[in-house]
């Protein structure tokens, strides 16, 4: 039969099985692929909280989904195009995210009645209706496989493990894909073990023939390459951005790098790349508590070193008692907090912006911080470096927001020049004569550094309050007023110091959407695809919190109505709300997943049906 | 101004020649007339001055309470921080900064209640830092409530009718917790303070020194039962290396082993000779037990100077050793940009 090939712009693809069916494994690889093939590729890895859930059950699933563009995309997708499932549940969790009409690809194994229970399914959806309105392809990959394991005298388990490699072989011919460099990939995955090598390569050219000669699939989907700028690119998660955004930092700065961090999901990956940066002499301690991690943080900042802390929400808020005396000893430290569902223990591994609020304000006192949000994946790695210049330019700690989603998805990153970046060195003071710890740069209102081994310039600073321009511990009343407003002014003066805003769309009009964050993609997005339709609005991104940028006020006032799109209740709302005595409408998403471009243009069309409100 | 490697291999003042007074502040010291802690502080400076470390390369570490304001009194780089997190800080510096001495001061609530956790994995990995902590049995700088070290019964603001929890015993849990120098001093004796503090500084990796301090305005009198003179050498025992145990007055008691237990005996008694007492080895860990578990035995005198003394890999050192076998000055950072896998466009 002839099969067709069909252009598109952009199309969805997930992985979906057990925690151990190896989807996440094929879902990189696949990113891999499109990235070097030169398409735009933003990727979302969707897994439970448990390492091996049991298997077949809804709860269990674990997915990793592809959004695949010939332009650069910045979300992961609407709708799934194309739904790889390994068992019933897997079908059944993803069936209302597949488009109607979609392709759903099950291996048949994973719906034999066992795993029709663990579905909560009474039929069996593949022999009724249940899918009826989605082009259903079924494959016995077990059957075909032990077939084609016969004489390798390999057991049944690992002959059954190879079904997520089947399936990338189903993609690969879908997505009309050359297997050479996937079996390139096998074969150094699989070095050492050549038999699980072999089976594993002729389930990658066995689903692709599969799907060649399936008669239900006809069509091959092409998206062409993206037209992006010249360079060397990789593809990234945020967490890995983090980390080498951290150790470009410390040479930028001329300083050490040192990490105090605990692990905790989803910002352990930090912890993982650091720690094996020894070649780059970075120094880590994996310390006992997160109190630890922030605290020896602190210790190692004192000493002179760029020093940093990695958690997410319910670590941070063990850390914030520290914070507070990084804020009154000025001493440069980066935060990064990687954002997770909460409170407490909430949803682990699912992402949310809901620390935006604890970031800001979550500290005993009036201790001011500078707060940035990575917007995507490769973004991660420019804040971590900005974040840095801050902290060492103002000695102050800064704190850097990611969040699930993007610190463990991945997009295509062009690789920078380290050379060519601007460098920050960090002089700390020598010289005897006029040395005071509290005395301060008149500009940036930095306060004198000196650290230990610096002959002559011994000194105490600490958590209690201190002389201004001075050196002593003060309990004055009119002292602590003065310094306090200084410590303010400090960090607000470096809203002097960040670029202005840039408004997406109309300087001025009926409505603006503020986002900050990963919300970023979904904003943009639903941007590109409403004002190709002749539908209106702007928006800005916030990638600094605090200080906000100088502009935002005189860009609001530009605009009737203000929409705040974020994954928490109303916090940036909240935020804007107090700064600028504006009403801001809030659309607010509590489900552990990010924002879909669908979701901002439906609201934004309501608001336009809406005209004049 | 100065880089951080400048600073770091710039060349040092003497560390010889340095009189005590060079390591006062010109801070007034605020503790209560009588406080043990002028002894501990007159003593430090004075050990201090006799190391041969130049003095830039002091960092002196605290938390809070009475203890942590010690920082402000010497003049020495320091560093007055959180409650309980002094030894955090210090973990971080020592392993940014092995060329610095570093002391952390703290006390029997900064150590072991709120800094707990910190203390005991400080002593695990064998961290390379002085821990100074003044037990004076209260927390003092709250107004008088109950420590984890205040013997059981204690009545104070926060336990009117005497405290019904058992004390931890710091030493038992320095060598419980695995830290390689434990010692015990008392504020009346700055004499044999200052050594422990010179082998502490000597020793390579955790040095705990408790030092018993007496709080005169909320616990006063809690160490008389081995301070007061008429007493102090029957209720004490100093521990001196490859000596036997001996105490009291005259040196004729001793500590002989019993089965699996320590018991006291009288050389004056014609039933025992010096041959039956145990000699103290301070490189023997089963020992360091042995004696440490003395301590709240109240048939048994205190045992004060150092229990342990033994030397293993510290943490920095493996660290150091770590990076030299693969830190590369020259690595190239565009390499590890690019990752396993990057595409040309």
């Amino acid at each position: 039969m002839a099969k067709k090939q069909v252009k598109l712009n952009n199309i969805v693809v997930r992985f979906a099985g057990d925690s151990g069916d190896g989807m996440q494994l094929v879902g990189v690889q696949l990113s891999n692929l499109c990235g070097t093939y030169g398409n735009g590729v933003n990727t979302f890895p969707d897994y439970p909280a448990e390492i091996r859930s049991p298997e077949g059950t809804l709860y269990g699933v674990s997915a990793y989904q592809l959004h695949i563009g010939s332009q650069p995309v910045y979300t992961h997708g609407n709708y799934i195009d194309i739904l790889v499932a390994m068992n019933a549940s897997s079908v059944k969790v993803n069936l209302p995210n597949v488009r109607k009409g979609g392709l759903i690809i099950v291996d048949t194994a994973g719906f034999a009645d066992k795993f029709l229970k663990l579905a909560e399914y009474t039929t069996n959806p593949l022999e009724d209706d249940t899918y009826k309105d989605y082009k259903v392809v079924k494959v016995d990959i077990n059957s075909i496989m032990a077939e084609e394991a016969k004489g390798m005298e390999l057991s049944l388990k690992i002959v059954s493990r190879t079904k997520n490699i089947f399936s990338l072989g189903m993609i690969h011919w879908l997505l009309n894909m050359k297997l050479e460099p996937t079996i390139k990939w096998l074969e150094g995955k699989f070095d050492a073990k050549p038999g699980i090598k072999d089976i594993n390569i002729k389930a990658l050219k066995r689903g692709y023939k599969f799907a060649e000669e399936c008669p239900e699939l006809e069509t091959q989907m092409l998206v062409p390459p993206a037209d992006k700028p010249k360079g060397t690119y990789r593809n990234i998660t945020g967490n890995e951005a983090s980390a080498l955004g951290l150790l470009t930092a410390s040479r930028l700065a001329n300083m050490p790098l040192f990490l105090g961090s605990y692990p905790i999901t989803p910002a352990t990956e930090i912890l993982h790349f650091l720690s094996g940066f020894k070649k780059y002499g970075v120094r880590h301690l994996q310390a006992e508590d997160e109190i630890g991690g922030i605290c020896s943080a602190i210790g190692a900042a004192l000493g002179g070193n760029l020093a940093c802390t990695t958690t997410s929400g319910p670590g941070l808020s063990l850390k914030i008692e520290a914070l507070g005396f990084a804020v009154i000893v000025e001493i440069p430290l980066i935060i990064v907090n990687v954002q997770r569902a909460g409170p407490s223990t909430g949803i682990p591994t699912k992402m949310e912006q809901s620390d935006l609020l604890q970031a800001v304000f979550g500290r005993h006192g009036e201790a001011p911080m500078p707060v940035l949000a990575a917007r995507s994946c490769s973004d991660c790695y420019d804040i971590c470096i900005e974040a840095a210049r801050i902290a060492t330019k103002y000695l102050t700690p800064v704190l850097v927001l990611t969040d699930g989603y993007i610190a463990q998805g991945t997009e295509p990153w062009r690789i920078p020049d380290v050379d060519k970046m601007q460098k920050f060195p960090i002089d700390f003071v020598t010289e005897k004569e006029g040395f005071q710890p509290y005395k301060r740069d008149e500009k940036t209102l930095k306060r004198m550094w000196a650290i230990p081994g610096t002959p002559g310039l011994e000194h105490r600073v600490g958590g209690l309050e201190k002389q201004n321009n001075g050196s002593v511990v003060s309990s004055d009343g009119m002292n602590h007023q003065i310094m306090s407003e200084i410590r303010d002014k400090k960090i607000k003066g470096i809203a002097n110091d960040i670029p202005d805003l840039e408004v997406v769309g109309d300087e001025n009009g009926d409505i603006l959407v503020v986002c900050w964050g990963s919300t970023f993609g979904a904003v943009k997005t639903a941007h590109e695809s409403l004002t190709s339709q002749g539908k209106n609005f702007s928006f800005v991104h916030l990638r600094y919190l605090n200080p906000l940028p100088k502009n935002l006020g005189d860009i609001l006032s530009k605009f009737k109505r203000i929409l705040v799109p974020e994954v928490n209740l109303g916090q940036l709302k909240f935020i804007l709300q107090g700064n600028f005595l504006r009403e801001i409408e809030g659309l607010n998403k509590m489900q552990g997943i990010p924002f879909k471009a669908i979701e901002i243009e439906n609201k934004i069309i309501e608001m336009l049906n809406q005209g004049d409100k | 101004m100065a880089q951080y490697n400048e600073i770091i291999h710039s060349s040092n003042t003497s560390g010889e020649g340095l009189d005590p007074k060079d390591f006062k502040s010109a801070a007034a010291v605020r503790w209560c007339a009588g406080c043990g802690d002028f002894s501990i502080l007159a003593t430090l400076q004075k050990a201090m001055s006799e190391m041969g470390v130049p003095k830039e390369k002091f960092a002196i570490i605290s938390g809070i309470g009475c203890s942590s304001r010690f920082p402000y009194y010497m003049n020495t780089f320091g560093f007055h921080t959180i409650h309980g997190r002094a030894i955090a800080i210090a973990s971080g510096m020592r392993l940014a900064r092995p060329d610095l001495s570093l002391w952390v001061m703290t006390g029997d609530g900064d150590c072991l209640s709120i800094g707990g956790n910190h203390f005991i994995h400080a002593c695990r990995r064998n961290m390379n830092v002085n821990i100074l902590m003044f037990n004076n049995e209260i927390y003092s700088l709250t107004k008088g409530q109950q420590s984890p070290t205040s013997r059981v019964g204690l009545k104070t603001k926060s336990s009117p009718l005497g405290t019904i929890d058992d004390p931890f015993e710091p030493a038992t849990l320095a060598l419980g917790a695995g830290s390689t120098f434990v010692a015990r001093g008392i504020d009346t004796d700055p004499k044999s303070m200052k050594e422990l503090f010179r082998a502490a500084h000597n020793h390579q990796g955790t040095s705990f020194v408790e030092i018993y301090t007496n709080c005169l305005i909320f616990n006063d009198g809690a160490l008389k039962p081995f301070t007061d003179r008429a007493i102090r050498d029957e209720a004490t025992i100093w521990l001196e290396h490859k000596q036997p145990l001996l105490f009291g007055a005259d040196k004729k008691k001793g500590i002989k082993m019993d089965g699996a237990r320590p018991r006291v005996i009288d050389l004056n008694d014609s039933r025992h000779s010096i041959d039956e007492v145990l000699v103290h080895n301070n490189e023997d860990s089963y020992m360091a037990f042995l004696l440490a578990n003395m301590s709240y035995d109240t048939t048994m005198p205190r045992p004060m100077g150092i229990f342990l003394d033994i030397k293993l890999d510290t943490y920095i050192q493996r660290s150091e050793k770590q990076l030299a076998q693969y830190y590369d000055p020259n690595a190239d950072l565009m390499v590890l940009l690019k990752g396993d896998e990057s595409w040309e466009i």
